[in-house]
């Protein structure tokens, strides 16, 4: 299988009573009030280092992400951040993972198109292309897309930017949404006809069954763990079953919060790094996300009919936390069995692991890193690989043998 | 008192419509606000006691057509697709009550095909823009922020009418889609700010025109009633007491007596 580092890239020193001062970690935080541009440029800084040095300590993929104006994440432009990584990691076999640039909130798509196109050239070939349609806030708010178009163009961007990666001739895009008089990019990715396409989604939905229709990689970029994905994960696999497709393990990713100490008793230094994260940068209203119109309405039906448990995050301690599995902590050899049963059972292919979050030093961040690349993803790793090929990892990566990992190499 | 459902198919058959019919006297065409045409049948009913009423849903609001809200593109398709409507419903020229967004179809059919309304009633229309009064997004409201933004008696009955759902689980999951679903269809036009140019157009507007707005507005503000009226020659703007962004629902008669008042002439 394989396992990469995902990064949120969040404020990492709010005032102590942020949640009494604002009621969402997005739109309403004012940047005066409490943010530092000085210390932001440090996280920046922290969050590119640590994701370095998780590929050259053996992560098989580094995982940007696009938000805006929040507290919880703010790489507004993931692509700034993949086009740094993918230069700092020539040389080593890791997967530059944009997961990923918001194309309804990007205006001409194709600018993204470009920008991935970029990084793929730059890297060498190591590019996964990631497709979130983007967090409703994001899209709506923040870009001001209409609510009711923002799948629609979505959809439209996608077949959009897929055409311009391959086009032989220059074409002329006459979309819904999108009109331009004559595409023909440069650069086009040396992946051809376009590099893996990985597609998040929160639950089984629309954007699972179009995943599942056009042979993508599905990711459930889920906080909840995998204790609390069984449902999810399972309608999906028969989803894939019902529309054809193989149980190839790597159709699947997942995202999880992973915490390695030396003794299960030195876990509690996760502790107020995990609560800031679930009770300050997790935490939004529903009136941000639950917009008229995100939801197609079979969606809407749907979610009103059945609706998903609201777990009250501030109220959850961290013992609360790793009780209910949200995270995964313990000495290297808990958390070894405790990922390689979820693995199994959720059947992943791609774990995708937050191994920063919240309020975390980086010491706290790279001893996470040496303690997981050494003591546990030499197991993770050669699972499902005598049965499965990965058909959603970059071509060249798949042909290279990969390193032994090599404790806090740097 | 008369009544009746026509169902339309319009727009090269992409969108089909309902239109609810009801009242006598002569036709009165009434344009439902963002929440759908539901909450309005109360206010409808007082109309239908001088007028025949005719009154649409939105694309996309209509039961069984939800997918209708795809199919017309832009404001500018809208306004041409009540043209269509008006046509099928052969209303050559017609009085035009609209409330909300309704106001502001209302109005964009008054400056864009002048000689169709008759007469005009804004009841607190969107459609205009001032950054010292800006406009509340109705659609990222929190559940108890809405009582206060939409009613002057968040407690009361009208209120209490406007925001339930019933008892029974299957009625209950349709009218909260139907709640939300309609915002969906309406805020497709008028988002992220319900400023799409009324401003450049407002001017055709010809037909004599009521623009009554409640007092106490949460949504947008009774400021705007000024700005309507100095924009359209011949109109007139009225405020209601006691009521919110909803008048034709908290004071449901009195705002009926004006509407009635003004299309008979007065």
């Amino acid at each position: 299988m394989k396992v990469c580092m995902f990064h949120l890239m969040p404020y990492r020193e709010l005032p102590q009573d942020f949640a009494q001062r604002y009621n969402s970690a997005h739109i309403d935080p004012l940047w005066f009030d409490v943010a530092d541009a000085d210390r932001v440029g440090l996280y920046y800084n922290l969050t590119l280092d640590e994701l370095v040095y998780a590929a050259k300590a053996g992560m098989h993929g580094v995982c940007t992400n696009q938000h805006h104006q929040n507290v919880y994440g703010f790489m507004a432009n993931p692509s700034l951040m993949g086009s740094i990584l993918a230069k700092m990691t020539n040389g080593e076999n890791t997967a530059i993972i944009q997961i990923g640039s918001t194309l309804p909130s990007t205006s001409p798509p194709i600018r993204v198109a470009e920008e991935y196109a970029m990084i793929d050239c730059i890297s060498g070939g190591r590019l996964v292309a990631g497709f979130p349609t983007g967090l409703p806030s994001d899209a709506t708010i923040s870009n001001g897309v209409v609510p009711l178009d923002q799948r629609e163009r979505y959809r439209e961007a996608l077949d959009l930017v897929m055409k311009a990666w391959s086009a032989k001739e220059v074409f002329a895009w006459n979309g819904k949404h999108y009109q331009l008089p004559a595409v023909n990019l440069w650069p086009r990715p040396i992946q051809q006809p376009h590099p893996p396409i990985w597609i998040p989604g929160s639950g089984i939905s629309s954007t699972a069954e179009y995943v599942v229709d056009h042979d993508h990689c599905f990711c459930h970029l889920s906080y909840q763990g995998a204790k609390n994905a069984e449902n999810t994960a399972d309608r999906y696999w028969e989803l894939a079953a019902k529309k054809g497709r193989d149980a190839n393990p790597y159709r699947f990713g997942f995202l999880q919060l992973v915490g390695i100490s030396e003794t299960d008793a030195e876990t509690e230094e996760y502790a107020r790094h995990a609560e800031y994260f679930y009770h300050n940068l997790l935490h939004t209203p529903s009136y941000y996300q639950a917009i008229p119109g995100c939801l197609e309405y079979n969606a809407l039906k749907q979610a009103v009919a059945n609706p998903t448990r609201n777990f009250n995050l501030r109220e959850m301690k961290f013992k609360d936390l790793v009780e209910r599995g949200f995270v995964i902590v313990g000495n290297p050899k808990s958390v070894r069995e405790q990922l390689l049963e979820a693995v199994k059972r959720l059947r992943i292919g791609h774990l995708m692991t937050l191994l920063h979050f919240g309020s975390m030093p980086s010491a706290l961040c790279r001893k996470n890193i040496d303690l997981f690349t050494r003591e546990v993803l030499p197991h993770l790793a050669p699972l499902w690989d005598d049965e499965w090929e990965d058909r959603w990892w970059p071509q060249r990566l798949r042909e290279t043998r990969r390193k032994p990992a090599v404790a806090g190499a740097a | 008192m008369a009544q009746e459902q026509k169902r339309l198919a319009l727009w090269q058959g992409k969108v089909e419509t309902e239109v609810e019919i009801s009242g006598d006297g002569p036709p009165l065409l009434y344009l439902h606000g963002p929440w759908g045409l539901a909450p309005d049948l109360p206010f409808i009913a007082r109309l239908g006691a001088a007028h025949k009423v005719l009154a649409p849903r939105h694309p996309g609001t209509s039961s069984g057509a939800p997918n209708a809200a795809h199919a017309i593109d832009t404001f500018w398709d809208l306004v041409v697709y009540y043209g269509e409507l008006l046509d099928r419903l052969d209303l050559k020229s017609v009085p035009i009550v609209g409330h909300s967004f309704g106001g502001l179809v209302a109005a964009e059919i008054a400056a864009s095909m002048p000689e169709r309304a008759k007469r005009l009633v804004l009841i607190d229309p969107v459609g205009l823009w001032r950054d010292d009064y800006p406009v509340k997004n109705w659609m990222i409201m929190p559940d108890a922020a809405r009582p206060q933004a939409l009613f002057a008696n968040p407690t009361g009955e009208a209120a209490r009418k406007f925001f339930a759902h019933p008892d029974d689980k299957d009625a209950r999951v349709a009218s909260i889609v139907s709640f939300v679903w309609a915002q969906a269809c309406t805020g497709k036009y008028v988002w992220p700010l319900p400023d799409k140019g009324l401003k450049n157009r407002i001017h055709r507007i010809a037909a004599p025109t009521l623009i009554l707005w409640g007092k106490q507005d949460g949504v947008i503000s009774p400021v705007y009633a000024e700005e309507f009226a100095r924009r359209i020659s011949g109109s007139r703007a009225e405020l209601i007491d006691e009521a919110g962004h909803l008048p034709h629902l908290e004071r449901g008669e009195q705002v009926a007596s004006r509407v009635q008042r003004f299309l008979a002439g007065a």
